[in-house]
């Protein structure tokens, strides 16, 4: 029964002092729908929490002037759904981060908490890949930025050094004609992990793709960028070749295991169906604009 | 007995007595009650599916700040398995100490080695961590196929099957006819092999009980449980405390479904709360609840059935092999003695294994054994009906039971509704509508039978009226369900009352008579028993009691409408005495008025239903998707129709659960990988249809109200109901439940290869 | 372990509490505060008994440290029917016997009280989707669905 100490730092300065301090022992809490469960089965015991609420920048959403997003790492997808225009530009995106659990679980969880949680499952990791998303980390040594899909090292483990936090996403500017889509497969219509997770953002002008990425969750040791699948979508009108090639690279990119929420033929195929199904949902967002 | 016509209040979805308390949260349910000095009680669980316990050395704990005491099965009444049964309602003590807490072996992952209470729950887990056990970890099996392996490991040494130590710990038959002749005669037989995953009756509340043991031994329980009777007896037996000091109060049961008719908590909190002097709480996790409680067993049945040309079954053969889990008692008597019951078969046998693994011991689980049964049955029926191309319900219909049929399990069947359900199932707008366009999704419907056998028996109430004039029932059975709305329903009427005059509420041990468990969908058919006898002796009491202030015969008195009456103008003429007027006038005219009943009620009929199911499939994903449901059940008489549309809905998601995703899931190392909702996966909200519910009455004769039980027959027929629609949906027929997306999927991709070979 | 004092706000009543940096906010209500309406099904976020609200908004109370309350207004259960006089969803649920054993009843009125507050008039599906955070082992959830839409027209009248 170690003592557990709780910090609740005003400014993101305080807090990356606090963390640091605090060693392998400390755990950031965001929406803690992760952390509280992993508490509570005995999986960790942290001896300081961290949490990130009180600190505007990780909690705030904000249009840049270009035409992009920044999202805080510990805005909740409820937080986020509310917001006039995340929804409109990035749709897929914000569909994946109200996947994450129940409607009580996404008034707390956040997309940040979701990507360091380092799950292969977590559900707006594919999204934020295909979007194009990049993170802002800061720790003793400064601020820096990493792609999303370079976060994830394996299953629980990211790329983020010692003492640095998870500060903010952000996302690219839309080009006209762009959308994007986030599909899952799992057993029920709700509160399943993911067994497969795809997330596509695509842009087509004139009717052919002129740029892709697509994003894989649950089919390896991390979410993956598939870029042979973006490759064969670009140039084309997405036609049914062309998504059968792109369907094909998901199901080659697959690494899975075999465990109690699919087997590992189930999980390559059903990565190549659901490209399918994204590439078409995205295809028809990018074109209705 | 007279059946009630003209009711104003039987039949009426009348406000249920508990209902306010339970939509403000003021309901206590077994967690939600303390007692002032309580301390926390935790579980010390084998890590091992199998593993002799050579010792347990308890000190380093005992030495731990804040622990108040440590029991183990040293503390735990024994029952040799030497000396025979020691019966207890279904149940053998000797099974149940040994599942309480192991005593030479333990037996799965989870079972309770031994258990620390202290002033915190945090102290007393800790306290577990310092117990040593020193076990002899054995090689172990799960699995019905391998625990029924010659060289397979064997559980219990002591059982013999053919002369040899084995993990099969029992057999049932039932047996009609000559099925070799019979088969002789038929001209289609199909015969297949099913298996069934074990599934969880997974009650969102998980086992929890407070316990103080004064220091004269004076024992207050209070938990939540199918039955208090249940919980006394058996922690009477387990703690060797009386039955007379242990008051067992019936907490609100946040579900059961069967789970809850066996305890697990109650008797380790007690020797918890007796050694250290004080109340002791125990609430399990949910992983507890997962790998410790009973799950229903896994299964594997073959079921052969012949047929003429004309649809008459001429004969029927069924074996069934359930998983016990740790200990015997696996409900084979369901599975064997249910499965055939809703069709005249001349020539049938039907076998059943009770068979021994390392999981969890086996609980109830709604209609136990009856919905295994019946999977395999009534898939099998409906490949014969294909064979025959006849109509499936018309193929039902055909060889339906009925008044005179002798069943398979021995009785010859009274008047009973099953043909009545198949024909409504027929006429249903469900059935008769197109099946709709899935979009590129093919749909299918498919019909299943079931029965279920309903219970009687114990059952006590007591009815007072109070000295202002309205009436207080107190029952012994938990309120799992709305019985007591429908209880209230039957005072009222009875009485001539507004509903809103009668309270119900459920007694604790000491405070009211035996009454069985809540099960067996058996409590409203007993209950309301006890209440009309018990209501009938108020009423002539209230006759009685008029004709004495009108100084005429009570014979000459009516009950209507809430008052007494001259029975006819000869009688004479008076003002009606109203109940509040006979209350205000009880103590000068023989004191307070009340009875009470207690009965070993007979009569119970069986329940019989026929569901129509339709499904829509992704067949990219191998989803199959429940999009139209209807259960159609002779119910007898639908006291409080709500409740009971209630049962039929509840029992058809939690088939549905069954038959799409729901299974225990074993790794490598014997554990349950899967202990949580989340990867159990019971249906969520958004995976159903509305359940539509047809209600045949076919009122019970030997009922006064006409009630049969209800509560476990919606669950029988679904599996096979969705297995079938999934067939004519697809073309494929599956023998293993669950028809989870991977298997769906594999089973296509393999239908689609075998075409291009 | 030493105890933070919170200051919050629960059903509209200022109110403070101590409690350990690693007590869950269910924890808090159902312990030391009293307020055994909210369930605990699972502790894991996933069976939704223990449903609350923060600042109007749903969440599971054994997915939240009782001290992030510090500052915030919580709803439960205990908070739903005003002087006596239930409110309609409570009302719909008994008239529509939406509720069998009633463990996950203060759960789903408090989810489905969230989803009428945000949505006054949703479809069958809105519903079954918002709601599927929240299991019911009894009902099959039909009750449940209709009770909720019947709230729905209601409070819209």
């Amino acid at each position: 029964m170690a003592e557990i100490r709780y910090l609740a730092p005003r400014s993101l300065d305080e807090a990356i002092g606090a963390f640091a301090a605090a060693g392998s022992a400390a755990r950031i809490l965001a929406g803690g729908t992760d952390l509280l469960v992993q508490m509570r089965s005995g999986m960790v015991a942290p001896g300081v929490i961290v949490d990130i609420k009180k600190i505007p920048e990780m909690t705030t959403i904000e249009e840049t002037s270009d035409g992009g997003f920044r999202i805080g790492a510990a805005v909740s997808g409820a937080v986020l759904a509310e917001h006039a225009r995340f929804g409109k530009v990035w749709p897929g995106v914000l569909e994946a981060v109200n996947l994450i659990g129940s409607k009580q679980v996404q008034g707390r969880a956040s997309a940040g908490g979701n990507l360091c949680n380092g799950s292969p499952a977590g559900d707006s990791v594919p999204a934020m890949i295909a979007a194009g998303a990049v993170v802002t980390v800061q720790g003793p040594n400064g601020r820096r930025e990493m792609k999303v899909e370079e976060v994830p090292a394996g299953p629980g483990r990211t790329n983020l050094k010692p003492g640095e936090i998870l500060v903010s996403f952000k996302l690219p500017p839309r080009p006209p004609g762009s959308g994007d889509a986030y599909l899952r497969m799992i057993p029920r219509t709700e509160m399943d992990i993911a067994v497969v997770g795809i997330g596509v953002s695509l842009t087509i002008k004139d009717g052919v793709c002129t740029a892709a990425r697509v994003g894989l969750g649950a089919v390896a040791p991390t979410a993956l960028l598939v870029e042979p699948a973006a490759k064969a979508l670009i140039g084309t009108k997405l036609d049914a070749a062309a998504l059968e090639k792109a369907a094909e690279a998901c199901r080659a990119a697959c690494r899975p295991i075999d465990d109690k929420r699919g087997t590992v033929a189930y999980r390559i195929k059903t990565a190549g169906v659901l490209l399918k199904r994204t590439v078409a949902i995205a295809a028809k967002r990018a074109t209705e604009k | 007995m007279n059946v009630v016509t003209n009711n104003k209040w039987i039949g009426q979805r009348t406000i249920r007595p508990d209902g306010m308390d339970k939509v403000t949260g003021r309901a206590q349910f077994a967690a939600d009650f303390n007692m002032p000095g309580q301390i926390w009680g935790k579980i010390l669980r084998s890590p091992h599916p199998h593993a002799r316990i050579r010792g347990i050395n308890t000190s380093k704990a005992e030495k731990l700040p804040g622990v108040k005491a440590v029991v183990t099965a040293k503390d735990i009444v024994d029952f040799p398995i030497e000396k025979g049964a020691v019966p207890l309602g279904i149940q053998d003590m000797r099974w149940m100490c040994r599942n309480v807490m192991a005593r030479e072996k333990a037996l799965f992952p989870g079972h309770p080695v031994a258990a620390v209470a202290a002033t915190t729950e945090e102290i007393a887990a800790e306290a577990c961590k310092l117990i040593e056990v020193d076990y002899e970890v054995l090689p172990w099996t799960i699995e019905i196929e391998d625990a029924i392996k010659p060289d397979a490991p064997v559980l219990h040494e002591w059982n013999k099957w053919e002369g040899k130590p084995s993990n099969i710990v029992g057999r049932l038959e039932h047996k009609k006819g000559d099925i070799a002749e019979g088969f002789k005669q038929a001209d289609v037989v199909i015969e297949r092999t099913f298996t069934t995953r074990p599934v969880h009756q997974g009650y969102i509340e998980p086992h929890a009980c407070t316990i103080s043991v004064a220091g004269d031994g004076k024992t207050t329980i209070w938990s939540s449980s199918q039955g208090q009777f249940m919980v006394r007896a058996m922690t009477s037996l387990l703690t060797g405390i009386p039955q007379s000091d242990i008051r067992a109060i019936p907490a609100e049961i946040g579900g059961g479904f069967g789970g809850k008719t066996i305890i697990y908590l109650e008797p380790i909190a007690t020797m918890l709360a007796k050694k250290s002097g004080r109340p002791v709480k125990m609430v399990m996790t949910r992983d507890e609840v997962m790998r410790a409680t009973g799950p229903t067993s896994a299964s594997r049945s073959t079921v052969k059935i012949g047929a003429t040309k004309d649809g008459r079954i001429v004969a029927a053969r069924g074996t069934f092999y359930l998983q016990a889990g740790a200990l015997p008692g696996s409900p084979i008597r369901g599975a064997a003695g249910c499965s055939f019951t809703p069709y005249d078969i001349p020539n049938l046998l039907s076998e059943g294994y009770d068979v021994c693994s390392n999981r969890s011991k086996v609980a109830a689980y709604r209609a136990p054994g009856a919905p295994i049964g019946a999977y395999a049955v009534e898939c099998v029926m409906d490949e014969v009906a294909e064979a025959l191309k006849i109509d499936p319900l018309d193929f039902r219909k055909i060889n339906g039971a009925k008044e005179g049929t002798k069943a398979s399990h021995g009785p010859v069947l009274p008047r009973i509704g099953y043909i009545e359900t198949v024909e409504a199932a027929k006429a249903s707008p469900h059935y008769n509508a197109p099946l709709g366009d899935g979009h590129g999704k093919p749909r299918g419907r498919g019909v299943a039978s079931g029965f279920w056998f309903n219970a009687g028996g114990e059952s006590s109430a007591q009815v007072n009226i109070t000295e202002d004039g309205n009436v207080v029932v107190t029952t012994g059975h938990p309120d799992i369900g709305g019985s007591r709305a429908a209880i209230a329903n039957i005072c009222a009427e009875l009485l001539g009352i507004d509903y809103s005059r009668v309270s119900v509420i459920i007694g604790d041990t000491q405070t009211v008579g035996f009454s069985n468990l809540t099960g067996g969908s058996r409590v409203l058919f007993a209950s309301a028993m006890v209440v009309t006898q018990s209501t009938e002796k108020i009423i002539q009491t209230l006759r009685e009691r008029a004709a004495k202030i009108w100084n005429i015969d009570p014979e000459a008195v009516k009950w209507e409408n809430g008052a007494a009456h001259p029975s006819s103008p000869n009688a004479g003429q008076f003002e009606p005495l109203t109940l509040a007027e006979l209350a205000d006038k009880a103590p000068a005219m023989g004191g307070p008025i009340g009875a009470g009943v207690q009965l070993n009620t007979q009569g119970a009929d069986g329940g019989y239903g026929t569901h129509v199911c339709d499904v829509e499939i992704d067949t990219d994903l191998g989803i199959a998707r429940v999009i139209r449901y209807t259960a159609v059940q002779d119910v007898g008489r639908a006291i409080h129709p709500g409740y009971v549309e209630g049962q039929l809905q509840g029992g058809v998601v939690q088939g549905i659960g069954w038959a799409l995703n729901e299974e225990y899931i074993y790794n490598k190392d014997g554990k349950v990988d899967n202990a949580g909702f989340l990867d159990y996966r019971m249906p969520v909200c958004s995976d159903m249809p509305m359940i539509d519910c047809i209600m045949v009455e076919i009122p019970n004769p030997k009922h006064p109200q006409g009630v049969k039980g209800v509560g476990e027959v919606p669950v029988v027929p679904v599996m096979a109901a969705v297995a079938n629609a999934i067939y004519n949906a697809l073309g494929i027929r599956f023998y293993s439940l669950p028809m989870s997306p991977p298997k769906i999927s594999a089973a296509l991709d393999a239908n689609v290869k075998q075409a291009a070979e | 372990m030493s105890k933070i004092h919170v200051t919050t706000t629960i059903n509209g009543e200022p109110t403070e509490f101590l409690c350990a940096p690693d007590n869950t906010m269910l924890d808090v209500l159902r312990g030391p505060l009293g307020l055994t309406g909210s369930k605990e099904g699972c502790s894991s976020g996933d069976c939704g008994a223990c449903s609350i609200t923060v600042d109007g908004r749903l969440v599971c109370s054994c997915l939240m440290l009782a001290v992030e309350a510090e500052g915030h207004e919580i709803g439960t259960i205990e908070g739903m029917a005003k002087g006596g006089k239930l409110q309609p969803l409570q009302q719909k649920f008994l008239e529509h016997a939406a509720l069998q054993c009633g463990i996950c009843t203060p759960g789903m009125l408090v989810a489905s009280d969230a989803l009428l507050r945000k949505n006054p008039n949703p479809t069958e599906e809105e519903v079954r989707f918002w709601l599927a955070g929240n299991l019911c082992r009894c009902t099959g959830y039909d009750k449940i669905v209709r009770a909720v839409l019947d709230a729905a027209a209601e409070m819209r009248r």
